[in-house]
């Protein structure tokens, strides 16, 4: 099997809490997942599911209590390892009393660059993230926003081969989030192996080769957002416009009306007879499309699924 | 060595935006008054109480500085989570650790070099010109300045694996009970049992001496410091200074951020 840009083996992190810390939570369990070199792999869960411990884990922020990792096929321990990773951390906070050019100037000094190429590097960057015109503005003048392009800009610096993700759209603005979207898209045709977390779908649905879905500190499914959702199964939608007398059509009882336009949902085998008896009608058949159900229902799915058997652990008190 | 480097200049730079030097000026304006008001006041002790008193505001502004600037080096970037990003880039911990360390070393010598710089212009102002004997005050300085090194160390480690409250109370402790580490080793006269005396006797050793920074009373009236005192000062600081930074690396080397 050739090697994965990131190998996560039996992952698990327990945090000690209580009295004198002698009860212990665990925050994420026995993870074992692969990101694969060039995709881009996006890391769902909702709030407190783990993903941040995760990405925690792999930046060697925190320690695991079990478990190993490697990217690019070093040990997470490797601090060399780091020359290759670029990391965006989860709201993203930096030295206040320094400007963007200054802040970026002093993290690509620990990747060794030359002053000519990290003053090219910084500038590129700068315009990359749309800072250009603040770039001599201290951070402490910074909105959010702004802040998330820095972290975006120092993260992608040194131009490295895996980039780590916590939450990039956090805090932006639509305008924001479709330059954040485009420099994703950018980065994997470059080749590069993107893994972001996020809990906001539509983001993952757009951008992601394969997805992982991270609830109450477990994998509960991986693959192409496509993949996990059963798409067989949901039937057709109909989209038509019917003016005048519509007679006793019956489909009718079972349509949503706005206006003159109808939309009705119907399985699959009853599609063809249902467009005959439109047409028989005299009703302008404006479209026809497979209902697909979102990764949202997927993953609403499991986290109800996950609310169900913690509160039936409460009840049976085990 | 270059991740050092980078991170105690921009150490430096942090305490100079910051406006820490600015302390510089509450200091020029009372070596100023205490020149204006010592010469009215005192006469033939002039020079002993410009000395006296240059030399204890150094030292007290410089271990103000040394504690809540030495507890804040890791704490605050913990708390703001600045340290995130960079411990993603190709840095140790124990770098990250001794950067900040040499970056507020370097803050505390620009400083006291200043205030000592301030502190001749004020003895110029009493008595010129000034006397060989008058470089003694040098020598202090730099022994203050070893002394407030061992502070930020202290602080350092205490911030590594306490809260900022704890920290600044456990490294102001340590500096008050390291005053009267040699105290504890020449205890006598007291009805004290073996036992304690042996106890109190290996706590005295364990504790930084600070008196073996303290030759106020010899410069201020003009006599000089032995070179054998200043050498064994210094290897005392740095080989101190070199343990309590290895132990707190070990402890932040484990630490999980939050």
């Amino acid at each position: 099997m050739p090697q994965g840009a990131i190998e996560i083996e039996n992952l698990s992190k327990e945090y000690p809490f209580g009295f004198l810390h002698l009860k212990r939570k665990k925050s994420l369990e026995d993870l074992t997942m692969r990101v694969e070199d060039g995709e881009v792999f996006g890391f769902l869960g909702p709030n407190g599911a783990g993903k941040s411990t995760t990405i925690k884990l792999l930046m060697r922020l925190i320690f695991p209590s079990a478990g190993t990792a490697r990217i690019l096929g070093k040990s997470i321990e490797d601090v060399s390892m780091h020359n290759s990773i670029g990391y965006l951390p989860e709201q993203p906070y930096f030295y206040d009393y320094l400007t963007a050019q200054e802040v970026l100037d002093y993290f690509a000094r620990f990747h060794g660059l030359t002053a000519g190429d990290r003053a090219a590097r910084v500038q590129a960057m700068l315009k990359k993230v749309g800072l250009d015109t603040a770039k001599k503005i201290q951070l402490r003048k910074y909105s959010k926003g702004m802040l998330q392009r820095v972290g975006l800009a120092q993260a992608i610096l040194h131009d490295p081969q895996v980039v780590v993700l916590d939450e990039p759209m956090s805090g932006l603005d639509p305008l924001g989030r479709r330059e954040v979207r485009d420099i994703i898209l950018e980065l994997k045709r470059e080749g590069r192996t993107v893994l972001f977390s996020t809990h906001v779908l539509s983001d993952a649905e757009m951008l992601c080769d394969r997805v992982g879905v991270i609830v109450g500190g477990r994998l509960r499914g991986t693959g192409a957002p496509a993949e996990l959702v059963d798409v067989k199964a949901q039937g057709m939608e109909i989209l038509f416009e019917l003016s005048g007398a519509a007679g006793n059509l019956p489909l009718l009882a079972q349509a949503t009306r706005t206006g003159e336009r109808y939309r009705v949902q119907l399985p699959e085998t009853e599609l063809y007879a249902a467009l005959d008896a439109l047409k028989a009608a005299g009703a302008r058949i404006m479209s026809v499309a497979q209902i697909k159900p979102t990764l949202e229902e997927y993953f609403m799915h499991l986290v109800e699924a996950d609310r169900a058997q913690a509160s039936a652990v409460e009840v049976s008190g085990k | 060595m270059r991740n050092i480097q980078t991170v105690a200049a921009n150490t430096f730079r942090e305490a100079v935006r910051d406006r820490v030097l600015y302390n510089l000026v509450f200091f020029a304006l009372l070596m100023m008054g205490a020149a204006i008001l010592v010469g009215q006041i005192s006469i033939g002790i002039e020079q002993d109480m410009i000395v006296s008193l240059g030399l204890t505001a150094i030292s007290a502004v410089g271990i103000l500085i040394a504690v809540f600037l030495g507890v804040a080096l890791v704490s605050k970037e913990m708390d703001k989570r600045t340290l995130y990003a960079l411990l993603a880039k190709p840095v140790r911990r124990w770098e990250f650790l001794l950067g900040k360390f040499l970056g507020l070393v370097m803050t505390l010598t620009v400083n006291t070099a200043a205030m000592a710089a301030g502190l001749y212009l004020a003895l110029w102002t009493v008595k010129h010109p000034l006397l060989k004997s008058d470089a003694y005050i040098l020598v202090a300085v730099y022994l203050i300045l070893l002394k407030l090194a061992l502070i930020v160390a202290l602080a350092l480690l205490f911030s590594c694996f306490t809260t900022p409250f704890l920290a600044i109370l456990f490294s102001a402790g340590i500096y008050v009970a390291g005053l009267f580490a040699a105290d504890l080793r020449t205890v006598h006269g007291v009805d004290l049992d073996p036992g304690t005396l042996r106890l109190m006797r290996g706590i005295s050793y364990l504790l930084p001496n600070f008196q073996n920074f303290n030759v106020m009373g010899a410069v201020v009236h003009g006599r000089g410091v032995p070179g054998v005192f200043i050498w064994q000062a210094t290897l005392y600081a740095l080989l101190y200074i070199a343990i309590v930074l290895t132990g707190a690396a070990v402890v932040f080397s484990r630490r999980n951020l939050k």
